[in-house]
């Protein structure tokens, strides 16, 4: 199993803040990685460093051997990498097709229309919204429009998937069916990153997990690995004897 | 080959041609002279909507493509002693270039900001053509007699220079079309709506922006020689008019922008309004409609604003989604 | 050309400028407040300029008297304007802002133009001129420099001492927030609005009192107010009182090295210039 996904050393700073302190990761071909941190982490700003929206002050993206530090979006897009957004960005004037063949124009394979067309529907039929085809994107609820981003993304026919929150918003049987459609994406050999703050969901579908904390890495592991991690619950609660507490009471 | 089949299509060609038709027919010069007027309309109204409607970039300065595109085509025509189809070919290649040359610079820009820009644009161009020598200055240009003798004379070199306006128009249309339904179109309506996002997924902006940029230069700079020929002069102060490029605005938001009938409709209905304006002999408080020309103008532009965004054809297209497979 | 010509030359620009800095003024606050680019702004400075002209020589009332009531007026009409035509729109796309703004200004020219047709007017003011070593100076101009200082003062007391001068601030800031704290925006955007155009007006009236001028002369002054706004800082009021003082000295100065039809096409080459490299202007407004 190759190594798709090399972060090495990331540092991003805006002006006095510091985003991201020397993120370093490696991410093996068909894995779901999980990506989680308490809010402002810095997660989202790691993925937009990763599909080129931000340049690094320090560090390298290395994508299927290739350096694609500071690459500009589209160029990280057609070399087979999409994600989607954690408030979600629909082309709202455009039906549902179009804004999938969008995807599968543009994306690593560049089709001609007709044919993007076909995998559109296809992609349609796979996150469930294929009798929406026709319908403008900007008429879709919330839950349909994160389908609808995952199945942009999707249309590129991608080798490395980001995912930014797809699930935030969504009622238990929605959780449960994206869950599905991720692991059916998994399957048919697409490596996933996933930012989540849904714990038990991220914790049940991720075979790594990496924790964020004010942009540095504090832990990496396993989901039971990681659920265990003092640092990691302090993290997320601020108190460092609550977290005792809370371990001593989950086992 | 089935793209060019769409009833869409069809249908607003049969309109184009309905209107164009006519003076045809019936060989008058007075009606040829009014449909000229509708026919220019169109075909800056349809040319702007390319970088307007569908790209979602607002251009406030489209009209200095017609305005140099037109200065070089006379200025050949009259010192050089090209033909008309020549001078108009240069008039559009000098749009394009300008375009091409300052598109990437200025597509940087967005929202009001790209707005100010062409407007700066425009007024930098024409203040500078007002000094430039070789184009006359602020006199401009005038076309001697004899450029019309190749073609018969004066009388026969209208219907010339009509014929090739309806030629244009037509073009226009088919150019606005192919856009549209191509994926070109597909890519810019994505900048429209979201351009980052558009971004993420491949679409290279840059480079469709400036490609949309050009596109919609070359045929305003086409029309502009045919204008100024039949006008028979060209100065500063009518090439590069500011308000011919609102107006162009106004007329595809009438008519509805980003669609291929739109901007023909709205350009057809804005110069009916605007003929039925000037000579009409009513009143209001003693004052004659045709000063109001300006102020009903205004009012029935902040309706469509406020009200109905979307335009004529997007309103339809929105009222009665049936529609909207013949409604393009 | 003396020593004196140029110094005079500089100090006339340095003064005319100020006046432009106010109506510049004018158009930044409403871009800094709501993102609206006024397109009306040269009408409404026509219109000022018609106050005071009309106060004057209809009535022979002083015009700087007539200066406080046509500021009155510009006040109330941009709160007209926003309620009518910018309020439906204002969260909409630019485009709907700008062609709404640009609806007025034809509404305002085309009843404009009805009623005073587009002969150029003159109030014929003076106040004469003082000859300070040999450099000559109009009071007019003078006495305008003043009133430009005492309304930028006048409007930061506003902004910064005065309970809606801060809700102004805080809309601008962060419309969202502001009214999760109560403020009532539209009321505040309105007031902002007006106090556009209230500025618009008041440079009008001053430019009344040097210049003669017809109806179409807001354009002109317009664009000059774009150019000032961008080179100051579009969202900047101090940006533009030192960009409307920068662009008068080029138009005092330039005058004298070139033909004057040249110092357009500087301008407006140096406006695109300013927005391809410096959109943020020079003292940074918000973008």
């Amino acid at each position: 199993m190759s190594i798709l996904l090399s972060v090495r050393g990331v540092t991003k700073q805006f002006g006095g803040l510091q985003a991201l302190t020397r993120v370093t990761f490696d991410l093996p071909e068909g894995q779901i990685l999980g990506l989680i941190g308490p809010n402002g982490a810095g997660k989202t700003t790691l993925f937009n460093v990763i599909n080129g929206v931000y340049t690094p002050e320090e560090g390298r993206i290395i994508f299927r051997g290739e350096d694609i530090t500071g690459r500009k979006p589209y160029e990280v897009a057609h070399r087979g990498l999409a994600r989607t957004h954690q408030i979600v960005r629909p082309l709202n004037q455009l039906t549902v097709r179009e804004n999938v063949m969008v995807g599968a124009c543009f994306g690593r394979e560049n089709h001609p229309l007709h044919r993007a067309a076909e995998i559109a529907d296809e992609i349609l039929e796979l996150v469930g919204l294929k009798e929406r085809a026709e319908q403008l994107a900007g008429s879709l609820n919330v839950a349909q429009k994160k389908r609808l981003e995952m199945a942009r993304a999707l249309a590129a026919h991608p080798y490395l998937l980001l995912l930014d929150e797809v699930l935030a918003g969504l009622n238990p049987s929605e959780v449960e069916g994206m869950l599905n459609t991720i692991r059916a994406i998994r399957d048919r050999g697409i490596t996933i990153i996933m930012i989540e703050h849904l714990m038990h969901a991220i914790m049940n579908v991720s075979e790594r997990i990496i924790v964020l904390d004010y942009g540095e890495q504090i832990a990496e592991g396993t989901p039971q690995e990681i659920s265990n991690n003092p640092r990691v619950i302090e993290a997320y609660l601020g108190d460092p004897n609550l977290a005792k507490r809370l371990l001593e009471e989950v086992s | 080959m089935k793209k060019w089949l769409h009833p869409g299509l069809w249908l607003t060609l049969a309109i184009l041609l309905v209107i164009s038709i006519w003076p045809i027919l019936t060989r008058d010069a007075a009606l040829r002279e009014r449909t000229f007027t509708i026919l220019l309309a169109i075909v800056m109204a349809s040319s702007l909507n390319i970088i307007l409607g569908y790209t979602g970039y607002v251009s406030f300065g489209h009209v200095v493509f017609y305005g140099l595109g037109g200065y070089m085509g006379v200025y050949a025509i009259d010192k050089w002693g090209w033909p008309l189809p020549a001078g108009v070919l240069l008039g559009g290649l000098t749009a394009g270039l300008l375009a091409f040359l300052l598109g990437r610079a200025i597509l940087r820009l967005r929202g009001a900001y790209f707005a100010l820009v062409t407007i700066g644009i425009n007024e930098a161009m024409r203040t500078f053509v007002s000094n430039f020598q070789p184009f006359g200055a602020s006199t401009g240009i005038e076309l001697h007699f004899s450029v019309y003798k190749p073609y018969g004379g004066a009388a026969e070199a209208l219907w010339l220079t009509y014929y090739l306006v309806v030629a244009l128009s037509l073009i226009n249309i088919l150019l606005s079309y192919w856009v549209r339904q191509s994926k070109l179109g597909l890519g810019l309506m994505a900048i429209r709506e979201d351009e980052d996002a558009a971004e993420v997924m491949g679409v290279v902006a840059p480079q469709y922006k400036t490609l949309a940029y050009v596109l919609s230069a070359i045929l305003p700079g086409m029309l502009g020689v045919l204008f100024f020929f039949k006008n028979g002069t060209v100065e500063p102060k009518d090439a590069f008019r500011l308000h011919f490029s609102i107006e162009a605005i106004v007329m595809v938001m009438l008519g509805g922008q980003g669609t291929v009938l739109g901007p023909l409709v709205g350009a057809w209905g804005y110069q009916r309004l605007r003929g039925l304006l000037l000579t009409t002999n009513w009143k209001i408080a003693g004052l004659a409609i045709k000063d109001f020309q300006l102020v009903i103008a205004g009012i029935l532009l902040l309706l469509i604003v406020l009200f109905v965004p979307a335009g004529l054809v997007g309103w339809l297209q929105q009222k009665f989604s049936k529609l909207r497979r013949v409604l393009i | 050309m003396s020593l004196n010509t140029l110094l005079s030359s500089i100090i006339d620009g340095l003064l005319i400028g100020s006046v432009y800095g106010i109506a510049a003024m004018g158009l930044t606050l409403i871009w800094g407040v709501m993102h609206v680019i006024n397109l009306s702004h040269g009408p409404v400075m026509a219109l000022g300029m018609f106050g005071v002209y009309l106060l004057f020589t209809g009535l022979g009332l002083n015009p700087y008297l007539a200066l406080l009531l046509v500021a009155l007026l510009g006040l109330l009409l941009g709160i007209l304007i926003y309620f009518i035509a910018i309020q439906r729109v204002i969260d909409a796309p630019h485009l709907s802002t700008l062609l709404a703004t640009f609806s007025v200004n034809m509404i305002i020219i085309g009843l404009g133009t009805s009623i005073f047709s587009t002969s150029p007017r003159d109030t014929g003011f003076t106040l004469g001129r003082i000859v300070i070593g040999g450099i000559t100076i109009q009071n007019t101009r003078l006495v305008a420099a003043v009133i430009t200082l005492l309304v930028t003062g006048g409007l930061y007391l506003f902004l910064y001492r005065t309970r809606p001068g801060k809700y102004v601030r805080a809309v601008a800031n962060n419309r969202a927030a502001a009214e999760l704290m109560g403020i009532f925006s539209s009321r505040v955007l309105a007031l902002s609005f007006g106090i556009g155009t209230m500025l618009a007006s008041i440079a009008g009236g001053l430019i009344a009192t040097f210049f003669s001028f017809t109806i179409l002369s807001g354009s002109t002054y317009e664009l000059k107010s774009f150019i000032i706004g961008v080179l100051g800082g579009l969202g900047n009021p101090l940006g533009a009182l030192l960009g409307g003082v920068i662009l008068g000295l080029m138009e005092g100065i330039f005058p004298l090295f070139m033909t004057n039809t040249w110092v357009p096409v500087i301008e407006f080459v140096f406006f695109v210039l300013i927005l391809l490299i410096r959109p943020s202007g020079l003292l940074g407004g918000k973008s």
